[in-house]
């Protein structure tokens, strides 16, 4: 379906890692401002889509636009910096430093381009805009606190903070529940998709928890054996026969984590 | 740039250094000259130790600095101070840019074993080679300055303290720049900062280029403090061994370390082989366990639990 | 033909040594992740066992035979007691920091054995010929060789064949592999990787202590030994694959050769050729030529 706002497109994506198919037939749009759910059971292929969309790994075969421009082929860096974001299942921080110095290097690796990154790091104006993330993600009372201390939760807002600093127009969120106990995830996701609500940016998240993604998506992407079975509303997407069968039922007898 | 601690200390220190040489013995100014001129490599080598990185191989940078100092001596008959430091530290630098490109890649055990072949590369050529002084090495003469000849030392130490308090300064600085934050942060985790939108292999490349001058330099300077040059104890991979020794021992927490570190080492070295030269290997090679064990911040580390008056970063 | 056939037994003489003490070295790192540059001290320390004992057997007349067993002895007391020490009392407390760190630590003792060295045995140079000169020597193609040194290649090819029979014919040698290829799962199927460790260790310190021992006999064993095989021995490794003893056997061909022919042809470039082989093996490829696969992890 041609959308003339979408403005990531994802055409026939292929993925192949010798004789293992990892991603098949990938073909989505994706509009502006739109939150998405991506789900399905382990090694169905979601982190694997995240990963070629970041430009982490190469597709085998197919394309993705993003604004116009094919992403395929540019690393992980250039694609960064055209816009897209990402944060991660484990989370990658800075651990022998502390939430503001993981905070003031992603927002000086973003604002200070070019022979910028020669001048003092540490400026008041850098600083206005680190107190502004960590209100944002309700990070001021750990400001000071290194990282390798942190509680998982803290270590996730952390790291979907530094995806966020670059002010991308499309996140891609790697479980960001993941880790979280039951009581917090509401909370945590509360505080994530307000903060990214008022920047309109585009959300793509993959999850295994249904409850949240029935409260925050509003359009569902169920992957199965590398490829998409289901691309629909929440509510409907939950009912579909093939994705109950091919993802919620799995989930049902997981283990909770 | 003057505004922190570190950077009025290395002021006040340097100061006060300079006027105390006029009057202390030649020894001790001897000491300082030998410490301060391995203190730029070492300086260098501790960007790169923040960064996660060793290289095995940095004599080979020290030897050019020093070498190219001989060269320009015997050769075109260089004299001046400032010409053969520069020369030094461009000869290594250059090699250091180009070099760069292809270690830039390199991490861990591989980066500094590329570094040890390269430095041996080298140390195989000058050994064998006659018109370089092979194992012999050959003698320079003295340096002159702004073409006048000094009488004493004095005059080139205070121009190495100087050199020294500039590139601590400079490296100050740089590691408070963007670019020169991302040492830890590398170390720590290279694929979050290539997310972020930084290319890891251009900060590793600017760190280790200029890692290479302060080498260069350092051989430089050390060339002419000693007055001659010879490929056992500038080039040989043991002299690499050796500054990365004194990296360990001074610690990355500070510019300052690395002037400190050397200055013990110089001293341990010297009372050493005044007091069982059989022994000076036992008591690096014990040093550097016991550092590895029990304090790897390095003597920085240390000083900064007594005092407490010196700042971190 | 005379001038091949003495550049190619010069080659294999070297390279033999330098399997030897490479060989060590590699599985060192194989199994337990260590370039370990305290090796040079196993070799040194090695020769300098071996030249003492010789020369006082020697001294108290009793027969040069005897010479060969002391290098086995020696190969053996020092890379046990030795190996030991280091492995139980340093190393051991070491394997969950950085790898760069330890390969650091190693050469702290790197320099510690040196110097006990100079303690031990002073800084005069020891001379043990016995058993080279036991064995005189042969006419060989139009040269004269000493039979000592062909012995030499024999020992290699004797390690060499035992480390590959180890390797692949035994349950030790599947061990050791398996922790080789994935330590982890060497834990989690119940190898007692600890003890693995150690008799690696004390395995490829014999090894280093065997090529110093072999090797007294026909140099004049004075400080200075272990430092100049180290770089020669990581060489090896480098271009070979760190952790193949395929690739040390390769490797030590390769530099051997090399280096035989540049003393004989071109004695500028004698060191410098070999590093120089190491850092192309480097630039193009890392791994070595005969890296054991390794598993790979997302």
């Amino acid at each position: 379906m041609q959308n003339s706002s979408s403005i990531l497109e994802v055409r026939d994506l292929l993925k192949t890692f010798g004789a293992v198919v990892a991603a098949k037939d990938i073909n989505v749009d994706i509009s502006q401002g739109e939150i998405v759910g991506i789900i399905g059971a382990n090694g169905a292929g979601k982190t694997c889509f995240v990963n070629m969309v970041t430009g982490y790994l190469a597709p085998t075969e197919g394309s993705i636009k993003f604004e116009g421009t094919e992403l395929v082929g540019l690393g992980t860096r250039k694609i960064t910096h055209a816009g897209i974001s990402r944060s991660f299942q484990v989370s990658q921080v800075f651990h022998s430093m502390t939430v503001s110095e993981n905070l003031m290097i992603a927002l000086a690796i973003a604002n200070n381009r070019g022979t910028d990154a020669l001048s003092l790091m540490d400026t008041p104006d850098l600083r206005l805009k680190l107190d502004a993330v960590l209100k944002r993600y309700k990070l001021e009372t750990q400001r000071d606190a290194t990282v390798s201390a942190l509680a998982q939760g803290v270590r996730k807002l952390l790291d979907i903070a530094m995806a966020v600093v670059s002010k991308p127009r499309i996140l891609l969120l790697d479980e960001p529940t993941s880790g979280i106990s039951v009581e917090e995830k509401f909370d945590f996701m509360d505080i994530v998709m307000g903060a990214l609500k008022e920047d309109g940016v585009t959300v793509l998240f993959v999850e295994h928890d249904m409850e949240i993604v029935e409260r925050y998506v509003s359009r569902v992407l169920a992957f199965y054996q590398g490829e998409i079975i289901a691309d629909m509303p929440p509510k409907k997407a939950l009912a579909d026969k093939k994705v109950q069968e091919f993802v919620i039922g799995k989930e049902h007898h997981k283990k909770k984590k | 740039m003057f505004n922190d601690r570190t950077a009025k200390f290395l002021l006040l220190a340097a100061l006060v250094i300079c006027v105390g040489g006029a009057f202390a013995p030649n020894w001790i100014v001897n000491q300082f000259m030998f410490g301060f001129s391995r203190a730029l490599a070492i300086l260098g080598l501790m960007v790169l130790w923040r960064t996660g990185l060793v290289s095995f191989g940095h004599a080979f940078y020290f030897g050019l600095g020093a070498y190219a100092v001989a060269i320009l001596d015997s050769k075109l008959g260089v004299s001046d101070v400032f010409l053969r430091l520069v020369a030094g530290a461009v000869v290594a630098g250059v090699a250091g840019f180009l070099i760069g490109f292809i270690m830039r890649n390199y991490r861990d055990i591989f980066f500094a074993m590329l570094n040890t072949a390269i430095s041996m590369v080298l140390f195989g050529i000058v050994v064998k080679t006659e018109s370089l002084g092979s194992t012999d090495g050959f003698a320079i003469s003295a340096s002159t300055i702004f073409g006048l000849s000094p009488e004493t030392k004095y005059p080139l130490f205070v121009i190495i303290t100087l050199i020294g308090l500039s590139a601590a300064l400079a490296v100050n600085f740089y590691l408070k720049t963007t670019f020169g934050k991302l040492t830890t942060a590398i170390r720590d985790n290279e694929i979050r900062v290539e997310y972020l939108g930084f290319s890891v292999a251009h900060a590793i490349h600017l760190k280790y280029t200029i890692s290479t001058i302060l080498a260069g330099g350092a051989g430089a300077l050390m060339a002419m403090s000693l007055g001659q040059v010879d490929p056992e104890s500038m080039i040989n991979w043991t002299v690499s061994g050796e500054l990365v020794f004194v990296t360990i021992l001074s610690g990355p927490g500070n510019v300052i370390a690395p002037f400190i570190g050397s200055l013990v080492f110089e001293v341990l070295r010297t009372y050493a082989f005044e007091l069982a030269p059989q022994a000076w290997q036992l008591i690096m090679g014990a040093t550097f366990l016991t550092i590895i064990f029990f304090l790897p911040g390095g003597i920085w580390s240390l000083i900064e639990k007594l005092g407490g008056k010196k700042n971190a970063k | 033909m005379e001038a091949a056939l003495t550049i190619l037994l010069d080659g294999l003489q070297f390279s033999s040594y330098l399997f030897i003490v490479s060989a060590g070295l590699t599985i060192i790192f194989g199994v337990m992740k260590i370039l370990n540059v305290a090796h040079g001290s196993f070799y040194a320390w090695g020769a300098y066992t071996a030249a003492f004992f010789i020369g006082k057997f020697s001294d108290m007349g009793l027969p040069d035979a005897l010479g060969f067993l002391i290098i086995v002895a020696a190969a053996i007391v020092v890379g046990v007691i030795l190996g030991f020490i280091i492995e139980q009392g340093i190393l051991k407390h070491m394997y969950e920091r950085d790898e760069v760190l330890i390969v650091l630590a190693t050469f702290g003792l790197f320099l510690v054995l040196e110097d006990i060295i100079l303690i031990a045995f002073g800084t005069d140079p020891y001379f043990a010929y016995q058993p080279m000169a036991l064995l005189d020597s042969v006419e060989l193609g139009g040269i004269t060789r000493d039979v000592y040194g062909m012995t030499l290649i024999g020992v290699a090819a004797v390690v060499a064949v035992g480390c590959w029979w180890l390797l692949n014919r035994t349950k030790w040698g599947t061990l050791l592999k398996a922790v080789i290829f994935d330590r982890e799962m060497g834990i989690s199927m119940g190898i007692n990787v600890p003890l693995v460790y150690t008799l690696t260790f004390i395995g490829g310190a014999i090894l280093g202590g065997l090529g110093g021992a072999y090797i007294a006999p026909t140099i004049s064993v004075a400080p200075g030994l272990g430092t100049e095989v180290i770089v020669l021995s990581f060489a090896v490794v480098v271009v070979g694959g760190m952790g193949s003893i395929v690739g040390a056997a390769i490797g030590s061909l390769i530099i051997g050769i090399l280096r035989a022919i540049a003393v004989h042809e071109l004695p500028q470039v004698e060191l410098f050729v070999v590093f120089a082989v190491m850092a192309i093996v480097l630039v193009f490829r890392p791994e070595g030529l005969f890296a054991p696969a390794k598993p790979r992890k997302i």
